[in-house]
């Protein structure tokens, strides 16, 4: 059956509509993106000028007791569960390791595979992820219900700067203590490939102890913590952000933890990676 | 009326928010109204009628779009417009106003003692001690002593929004903004919140502004009352202007105006303000954006 040409004009008309929309919800979703980080920036920038004019302006009080709260609610609590998951990647990476080294006879350098590893790469990473979804969604959770409960509004109302008065003390506490964190995570990480290796892989505790320090650099330790700085920084602006922005009620409160975690994470390894080429450039 | 008699004066207020598609939709359509130093103000008005953001849009919160809202506090020399103020000046009006909200919105994370402490911390450079006389004080005028250890979460609605106003005058405002205070309480406890609003405006001297549709609350503090209905003044005028409104017959009514008064202040389901099926404006608004 040949085609009309009132049918071909409808399918070309069809056809030019949805790549017009196609384009259209590409360029809407750049858009969103280029105002998302936008927002952000913002965000970061006014944070910093609340940090330092807490620090150094004698009008602006300093939340000290706001801020060791969050410490204690970013680190402390955080202690046990970074722990399990790192002395599991100790375990896992030593034990995945092992046969290939064993193959080349060279079964010892789990401690040097294993310490790098965890020191220059998954320490701070996994601490960052595990605090993403402990710290980042519980700090979205509770900015957003105080969105929706004004709680913010009155803040404002009361000449209350919210940045200064929520988003600092966040700030602060999640990009110190995730560099704490992940101190202990390294430790831990590399004991949990020195417990596989010495009891399942029969390496020698004193070879594996000495190989350790002698592939560590401090170059290693320092480049890992710089990392956690900024991951910790980012998990706390990627929370507050979200929930600055809930919208909905407690429906919108459950969007903003998730959205904290699922974004959290692409940014983590994505900062990651850039981190991991940098460093690879300057031969660090 | 001189121009010292007038704490806030409006003046052709427009306020616009964006649609998701990019459209305008005007929620405030050029609102004219004077707040006299010392009277209880009351905007009223159907749901959707911009009430809430023309509250917004007097304590700062919301950016306006169009005309001026000009403030005379005793700190002022001159009458000051809200939207032409930087940060810092915002900030130095908000501690000369207090703020009830809906729901009283006490910091979850505080005590009611702490809540009503934190602007006196944050703003003031005096004693502790001397703060917790204040706030002893405060809690005393709100009949919440016995509450002032409890965290919000164990409040009910009624004590929430008693903690919130003794919050709201913590830092002795020369206006009061009240929005809905009567709303979600039952009425014994809606009587209470009123006669206390009555007392803290006597004793304290304040400017009061209150957002309500509660109409029995309103007629109980009102001095002077202003009815929106769809982003315009429909009716400013005294208490008793509109009392006289609310007892007249409907047959007697000769403008539209006074019919749809007459309706919301009676709270008829049938009337110029509603249309056949019931609906308000606002309902019909919604229900075409789907």
């Amino acid at each position: 059956m040949s085609e009309s040409p009132t049918n071909r004009s409808g399918f070309l008309s069809r056809a030019v509509e949805h790549v017009g929309e196609f384009a259209y919800a590409r360029v809407d979703h750049l858009g969103a993106g280029v105002r998302y980080m936008g927002g952000m920036a913002f965000l970061f920038w006014d944070t910093c000028v609340w940090s330092y004019r807490g620090w150094f302006d004698p009008r602006i009080k300093f939340g000290w007791s706001s801020l060791t709260a969050q410490m204690v609610r970013v680190g402390v609590k955080s202690v046990g569960i970074v722990c399990i998951v790192e002395i599991f990647i100790g375990v896992i990476l030593a034990l995945q390791l092992a046969p290939t080294l064993k193959t080349y006879g060279q079964l010892e350098r789990v401690a040097d595979v294993v310490a790098i590893a965890i020191v220059r790469e998954l320490g701070p990473l996994l601490t960052a992820i595990v605090l993403s979804g402990f710290a980042g969604a519980s700090i979205a959770a509770e900015v957003g219900a105080m969105v929706e409960s004004e709680e913010i509004k009155a803040l404002r109302a009361h000449a209350l700067n919210p940045v200064r008065f929520l988003v600092v003390p966040r700030f602060i506490a999640t990009t110190m203590m995730i560099v704490i964190l992940c101190v202990v995570a390294d430790y831990v990480g590399v004991f949990g490939g020195f417990l596989t290796s010495v009891y399942i892989l029969d390496v020698p505790p004193q070879l594996y102890i000495t190989l350790t320090q002698s592939a560590l650099r401090t170059t290693d330790f320092v480049t890992g913590l710089v990392k956690a700085g900024v991951f910790g920084a980012v998990i706390a602006l990627i929370a507050c952000y979200e929930g600055f922005h809930v919208t909905g009620g407690p429906a919108g409160v459950g969007r903003a933890t998730t959205s904290t975690v699922v974004k959290s994470i692409v940014a983590l390894i994505g900062i990651d990676a850039v981190f991991t080429a940098v460093f690879y450039a300057l031969g660090i | 009326m001189s121009e010292q008699d007038v704490a806030i004066s409006v003046r052709d207020l427009r306020k616009s928010f964006a649609r998701p598609d990019g459209t305008e939709i005007q929620v405030l359509k050029g609102v004219t109204v004077d707040v006299l130093r010392g009277e209880t103000l009351i905007i009223m008005g159907g749901s959707g009628c911009g009430k809430s953001t023309f509250l917004n849009c007097l304590i700062g919160e919301y950016e306006i779009s169009g005309g001026e809202i000009l403030y005379q506090t005793k700190k002022m020399e001159a009458p000051r417009d809200i939207g032409k103020m930087d940060e810092a000046n915002l900030n130095e009006l908000r501690m000369s106003i207090g703020i009830l909200f809906q729901s009283g919105a006490l910091f979850n994370s505080m005590t009611v003692a702490d809540n009503v402490a934190l602007p006196l911390i944050e703003h003031s450079y005096v004693d502790q001690s001397i703060i917790d006389i204040v706030v002893t004080l405060k809690l005393q005028q709100v009949k919440m002593l016995a509450h002032r250890d409890k965290m919000p979460s164990h409040l009910s609605g009624g004590q929430k929004k008693r903690a919130g106003l003794a919050r709201a005058t913590a830092l002795d405002p020369e206006i009061l903004f009240y929005d809905e205070p009567s709303a979600g309480l039952d009425p014994v406890t809606s009587a209470a919140i009123d006669e206390l609003m009555m007392d803290l405006s006597k004793k304290l001297h304040v400017t009061t502004v209150v957002v309500t549709h509660e109409m029995d609350s309103a007629f109980r503090i009102a001095d002077r009352m202003v009815m929106l209905e769809q982003g315009r003044v429909l009716r400013i005028g005294t208490r008793q202007d509109f009392e006289t409104i609310r007892d007249a017959d409907p047959r007697d009514m000769t403008t539209q105006d006074d019919q749809l008064i007459h309706q919301f202040l009676n709270g008829a389901s049938s009337g110029p303000l509603t249309d056949a099926e019931g609906m308000t404006e606002f309902e019909k608004l919604i229900r075409a954006d789907g």
